[in-house]
């Protein structure tokens, strides 16, 4: 009896387990593996954390959101400012409040502290924003990335404007990018299975049908953006850390293509969609540069072309709109491989 | 005084006029197929490489080129990549056209190069015209001039032939228009060969502006166009010219009238205003009637 009712739980869970125990896997192997590998999936594990921060509002609402790069960049500053050595910002940066000025923050609650900034905010423009429907809302957010690309690039004196921030600690690893990666496919996979979430993604089948069967979409749409913006502002803040500098051209409309990218080749539907796609993407991306370093047969010297992973990627993302429109995954999320 | 008002009000048209073209371009193909055309951008920034092509020979081939290339490229992508989303949820086709323009942009990137390339086309216009003891620049005049001139043309299409009612109809109601006996594929490849012109217009007045080409140069205009095509209402036309007119013509009175320090903040302005607009009326300034969603 107590040994069904634990399977029925584990079933339940199943979805999300099973993506935790692959991206857990990876993290292991990587752990062993030469010291540049180990970058490269730390970085693959800060982009897994960003899509899923995106795929949290778009997974669940069906809106296209271009803001949540937005998100990454307040994540990424606020932390980045928060942990720099105070000298540096009595120089650098004198607009800043003398609280904030004399702080210096350890790692985690610098972190958090991002991630709330830019839930708050998103909390603020989400209220006028999510009354938008569809298309209309996609474009609103689209005005959300130039607002802050404009905004942090030119508070010179409080965020540095176009110059870099650095001279603070680089410690985004394997390790703290594999439990920030899980602590937000859990919190993902929470959401979509609250009433909040069903709620949300019955309004991305039929918005119509749901409003008339009494859904509050705003409301649902709100906290989802909310909640994805939080992770998105996490993702950045681990991006920050990752690359030791900061700078807003690093937060703007590439970086959002490559999100959304990944998160439509996985499958925008459903959570291991955007695990999935990282991994996919992630593994294209790393054989492609090592294909642009290029290799030596003799003395011939063969590479390709520098750009190319982004052609492919832009391809891809093209192909599988055409071919498979819900992604590698289909937006179904991962079976229970037994029976029954 | 009264000289700086007027040289700022006409700095303030040609730029809302330019945004209106641009808008235009993108309200076109959201009113027959309800797609977000990023790649549009992208029209404008091959229509500049093309200029460049073509430095060494005459304007008139030069701007011959542009439009070739541009319309060419409008019609390609519909065939590829819209047309077999046509009837996809309008998400679906966001998403496509952004993978379509970061795939030609991209592309770009890797065969030309993604530095900044100086084009300096039609120098003549750069030059100051005085009309009334005002001393205007000779590119904004034809930049006002050239955009009258297409609306007028635009609207006449529309309201005048055949082709133009037939747009009219499907942006209207695309099933009953085909019902009717609407081709639908000749309608939707029209509207994309027209937004290549207007993309090469706004190529030419632009690059002829600023004198500079890169691969993602169109992207920043397109942006602040998207955002004139909400305030002024997806799927009207007039709307969509009417928004992206004030969108491009705030930018350029914030400019003047914002105390030092802020002007840097100018487009957050915008965006703020725009959002406040879609705040007070989210269907944008002119709704329309084709975009009510049927039950």
């Amino acid at each position: 009896m107590t040994s069904s009712a634990a399977m029925r739980m584990l079933r339940s869970i199943w979805p999300l387990l099973s993506l935790a125990l692959v991206v857990t896997g990876i993290a292991l192997v990587a752990s062993v593996a030469p010291i540049t590998v180990q970058r490269r999936v730390a970085e693959a594990f800060v982009t897994l954390v960003a899509v899923v921060g995106l795929y949290i509002f778009v997974g669940n609402s069906g809106i296209l959101s271009f803001g949540n790069v937005s998100f990454m960049a307040i994540g990424a500053y606020v932390s980045a400012i928060l942990t720099m050595r105070p000298a540096a910002k009595a120089m650098f940066l004198p607009g800043l409040p003398e609280l904030i000025k004399q702080a210096q923050w350890v790692p985690i609650p610098a972190a958090l502290a991002g991630g709330v900034v830019a839930a708050v905010l998103a909390f603020l423009v989400g209220v006028p924003l999510m009354r938008l429907s569809g298309i209309a809302a996609s474009i609103a957010t689209f005005a959300l990335l130039s607002i802050t690309r404009i905004g942090i690039g030119n508070w010179n004196s409080v965020t540095g404007g176009q110059n870099s921030l650095m001279g603070f600690p680089i410690y985004t690893d394997i390790w703290t990018g594999l439990a920030w990666a899980l602590v937000a496919m859990a919190a993902a996979f929470i959401y979509q299975e609250t009433r909040s979430g069903l709620v949300l993604r019955a309004s991305r089948e039929d918005e119509i049908a749901a409003h008339a069967a009494g859904s509050h979409i705003y409301r649902h749409r709100l906290i989802a953006f909310v909640i994805g913006a939080f992770f998105s502002a996490i993702g950045g803040v681990l991006l920050g850390h990752y690359l030791g500098v900061v700078r807003i051209d690093t937060f703007y409309l590439d970086l959002t293509f490559n999100i959304v990218a990944i998160l439509v080749i996985g499958g925008s539907g459903s959570l291991a969609g955007a695990v999935f796609g990282t991994i996919a993407i992630a593994t294209m991306t790393e054989l492609l540069r090592q294909a642009e370093v290029g290799f030596q047969i003799g003395t011939l010297h063969i590479a390709a072309p520098a750009g190319l992973a982004d052609v492919i990627v832009a391809l891809g993302m093209l192909l599988i709109i055409l071919l498979r429109p819900r992604g590698i995954t289909n937006g179904r999320e991962v079976a229970w491989p037994f029976r029954p | 005084m009264i000289v700086d008002v007027i040289q700022g009000l006409v700095d303030a048209i040609s730029v809302g006029s330019l945004y209106a073209l641009t808008a235009l371009g993108i309200g076109l193909i959201f009113g027959v197929m309800r797609l977000i055309n990023f790649a549009h951008s992208e029209l404008i920034m091959l229509t500049g490489y093309t200029l460049l092509l073509f430095a060494s020979e005459p304007a008139a081939v030069a701007i011959l080129g542009g439009l070739v290339v541009a319309v060419a490229v409008a019609l390609i992508t519909e065939r590829i990549a819209f047309r077999p989303l046509r009837g996809a949820d309008p998400t679906t086709l966001l998403v496509a056209s952004f993978a379509v323009s970061f795939l030609i942009q991209k592309t770009m990137a890797l065969t030309v190069g993604s530095k900044t390339k100086g084009v300096d086309f039609l120098p003549s216009l750069g030059e100051q015209i005085v009309v009334a003891g005002i001393r205007l620049q000779l590119l904004k005049m034809v930049t006002i001039i050239v955009t009258v001139v297409l609306l007028v043309a635009l609207s006449w299409f529309l309201r005048r032939t055949r082709y133009g009612r037939e747009m009219r109809a499907a942006a209207e109601n695309f099933r009953m228009a085909q019902l009717l006996g609407v081709r639908s594929d000749r309608v939707i490849s029209i509207a994309f060969a027209i937004s290549g012109v207007l993309a090469a217009v706004v190529g030419f007045l632009f690059v002829s502006q600023s004198g500079f080409l890169e691969p993602r140069m169109g992207l920043q205009l397109v942006a602040i166009a998207f955002v004139g095509t909400v305030i002024g209402g997806l799927g009207s036309l007039v709307g969509a010219a009417i928004g992206g007119f004030i969108v491009g013509a705030a930018t350029v009175l914030l400019q003047l009238v914002l105390p030092y320090g802020l002007r840097e903040f100018r487009e957050v302005f915008v965006y703020l205003l725009v959002i406040f607009i879609l705040l007070v009326r989210p269907q944008g300034l002119i709704p329309s009637a084709g975009l009510r969603q049927r039950v």
